[in-house]
């Protein structure tokens, strides 16, 4: 097969030659606000200017989501959950996103977003349900503005562009009322970059400017298949092609996604329109508990983005400037290991659902043809009782 | 009172739904000024305005796949397939997200959705314009699924699954739309959706149908009483849930059952309904369920389709097999 960069022939420009390979350690137009090692730097755009007392909210808020994270695949690896899907080196991008949001603004998620969920107020328990098999979503997606965690690839995006639709028709954009103007954010990742439903939410959010921020965690694997499979440019510059700006934002810097998030859900407030964001990230663990990474990526991949831990920058920033002590590495310590005795012991005495449940909420009332099949089913049940089976 | 046609209903009971909820929605492809390729939300954007009637871009994924977001935020959206072989884009959204919403979340989220698909054959169409996939949603749980037969039925069904809580997949056999008239009395009450109807008494043969087939399973009737045979024709309305008591009742008097959809006949709505009226009325039965339906093929090319679909002729066939049996 020829390369289609080498001869445009009356085509245009090499596109590699003008996007660059899509990987490049972000490339040059990586939105960062704090580098791999520590040290703040500033962007003429999506600056801000962060108080001591939010940066230490960052960092404990990652080091408690990465203990969900922790504390859910050891619970795979001791048989209390079926899978985990590991967020490991992720937590900057969810944190970022997940804090950058006001109480009316709607988040849509992958099955992934367990940072986000810590930030709209689930307790993490309530995350766990689905991969133990016991329910698929305990929480009430009205009552936190967090969608159901969704399996289907990219199936969410468009949810987020109809809700986001909704918000226009309710008049809650652009009035400038600060508490009122919403917004949505639609999760996905680099695979779901290549699925029919996040470029049909693309369009249609282009098309009614919703006020939506498509936000993708480009974490470089779609399970075993590296972002060169999905795209041969950058992601973030498919958005122009839509018609919206896209953003690539360091993703292993919370102060970044932060403020490049909190921007563009503005905008969406404000009735500009959608944002692409592509945070870019990279996932350390394995897709979920049952995938082997060993088997399609080399380990010094995995050494290389080790040293632009989101955790870790933030620590070295926060120790350098003196704005923490050990107290405060002391207490989040406590904390952390009460939420993974929450999270162990709770998880253990999740009830399996009642057998006879699963004709509830087929429907928002039982149809009559339901209800004979399960009393039929009630009548096989009870003609076990008194004997041996 | 006024005589109308199936469209004629349709749009009455769509701008009726929308006057009386705010919440209701319209969307798909060319419904604005254009009206529908079929017309049957004519005028509707002009009065209730394009937040209301709302044209989409080319992606039937996209329609429903905005509408589930657009319900979870108290909508209830209305959006229309503008032809029955241009749902399967949108199948995965209405199987996976849309069938199950209210299920995953134990009853918190709902998704008062109508869904609305022209469907059937015998226009004269090219290839994925005639089609009967109704039973690929009758199989899903968590959706309902109704096809109207007639003008009046239009009016009141599209209004009663409007109000319908759960996703509602609505069939209309767009070979009658601009056919046959009925005279509407708006102020009547209408039967509740999810009924089944006798429309022609008998005591020969119970001869089950929906949609367009209604109108040949009454034609049939006809032609069958100038033979002295009485046959008598339910028209189901509701494909899922099934509502089986008229039906059990008529095959007890009858023992003898005809089931006529355009659909293929291989795991068709007839395949359930002979299994279900096998398991109620076996000694019942004096002959077998017979199925006339379309052929286990692709929907042929238009200048045969008539051969293809179930027609007068056909009916009777099965019906003379059933007595003589």
């Amino acid at each position: 097969m020829s390369d289609p960069a080498v001869n445009t022939g009356g085509f245009g420009p090499d596109l590699v030659e003008v996007f660059g390979p899509s990987q490049q350690d972000g490339g040059p137009e990586l939105v960062q606000l704090l580098t791999p090692e520590g040290e703040r730097v500033h962007h003429p755009e999506f600056d801000h200017d962060f108080s001591a007392e939010e940066l230490r909210g960052f960092y404990r808020d990652m080091v408690l989501t990465r203990r969900i994270d922790t504390e859910a695949t050891a619970l795979q690896r001791h048989g209390e959950l079926g899978i985990w899907a590991q967020l490991l080196g992720q937590e900057a991008a969810q944190i970022g996103a997940g804090r950058a949001l006001r109480p009316q603004d709607y988040v849509f998620p992958t099955y992934r977003e367990h940072g986000v969920a810590y930030c709209r107020g689930i307790d993490p328990l309530d995350l766990l349900g689905l991969f133990r098999g016991v329910d698929q979503g305990a929480w009430d997606p009205a009552e936190k503005n967090f969608g159901l965690y969704t399996i289907v690839i990219g199936a969410q995006v468009l949810h987020g562009v109809g809700y986001a639709m909704g918000i226009q028709r309710d008049g809650a954009v652009g009035t400038g009322d600060p508490d009122r103007d919403a917004a949505v954010i639609a999760h996905f990742g680099d695979g779901a970059s290549s699925q029919g439903d996040v470029n049909e939410g693309f369009i249609f959010a282009a098309s009614y400017n919703a006020p939506v921020v498509f936000f993708c965690q480009n974490n470089q694997w779609a399970i075993s298949e590296p972002i060169e499979r999905q795209s041969r440019i950058p992601l973030y510059q498919r958005a122009l092609g839509f018609g919206f700006p896209g953003v690539r934002v360091d993703g292993n810097d919370v102060l970044a996604t932060y403020a490049v998030t909190k921007a563009a859900l503005q905008r969406a407030r404000d009735g500009q329109g959608p944002t692409f964001v592509e945070a870019y990230t990279y996932r350390m663990g394995a897709h979920t508990t049952t995938d082997d990474p060993t088997r399609y990526r080399l380990s010094d991949d995995v050494e290389h983005w080790k040293l632009k831990d989101p955790i870790e920058r933030l620590k070295v920033y926060l120790r350098r400037n003196g704005l923490v002590d050990q107290a405060f590495f002391d207490d989040l310590d406590a904390e952390a290991k009460e939420l993974g005795h929450h999270l162990r012991e709770g998880c253990k005495a999740l009830p399996d659902p009642e057998p006879m449940s699963v004709f509830d909420h087929v429907y928002t009332e039982m149809t009559d043809e339901l209800a004979a099949q399960r009393d039929g089913y009630a009548a096989y049940l009870a003609s076990f009782e008194g004997s041996d089976h | 009172m006024a005589k109308i046609t199936l469209a004629k209903g349709l749009n009455m009971g769509l701008r009726k739904a929308m006057e009386d909820d705010p919440k209701v929605l319209i969307m798909g492809e060319d419904v604005g000024k254009l009206g529908g390729v079929f017309r049957i939300t004519d005028g509707l954007q002009k009065d209730f305005g394009e937040d209301r009637v709302i044209d989409s871009p080319l992606a039937e994924s996209g329609i429903v796949g905005t509408a589930v977001g657009m319900a979870l935020r108290g909508y209830r959206p209305v959006v229309e397939i503008q032809f029955d072989g241009f749902v399967y884009p949108a199948y995965d959204q209405i199987v996976c997200q849309v069938a199950k919403m209210t299920f995953r979340s134990q009853g918190k989220s709902k998704m008062p959705m109508v869904i609305r698909i022209p469907f059937g054959g015998g226009i004269g169409a090219v290839e994925h314009h005639s089609e009967s996939p109704e039973a690929q949603f009758a199989h899903t749980p968590g959706l309902k699924v109704v096809a109207c037969s007639n003008p009046v039925d239009g009016y009141w069904m599209i209004q009663q699954a409007i109000a319908c809580d759960d996703p509602v997949i609505f069939l209309e056999p767009k070979r009658q739309y601009h056919a046959d008239k009925l005279e509407l009395d708006e102020s009547a009450t209408p039967d509740p959706l999810f009924t089944a109807r006798t429309v022609r008494a008998g005591s020969d043969v119970t001869v089950l149908a929906y949609g367009p087939t209604v109108k040949t399973a009454l034609k049939a009737a006809e032609a069958a009483a100038n033979e002295g045979k009485s046959l008598e024709v339910i028209d189901l309305r509701t494909l899922s849930p099934l509502d089986m008591k008229p039906v059990y009742e008529s095959v007890r008097r009858t023992g003898r059952v005809v089931v006529t959809h355009e659909a293929h006949v291989n795991l068709g709505m007839g395949s359930e309904l002979s299994a279900r009226i096998t398991e109620e009325c076996f000694y019942s039965l004096e002959a077998p369920v017979l199925r006339v339906g379309g052929f286990d093929t692709p929907y042929p090319p238009s200048r045969i389709e008539e051969e293809w679909l179930p027609d007068l002729d056909r009916v009777l066939d099965a019906v003379d097999r059933s007595l003589e049996f």
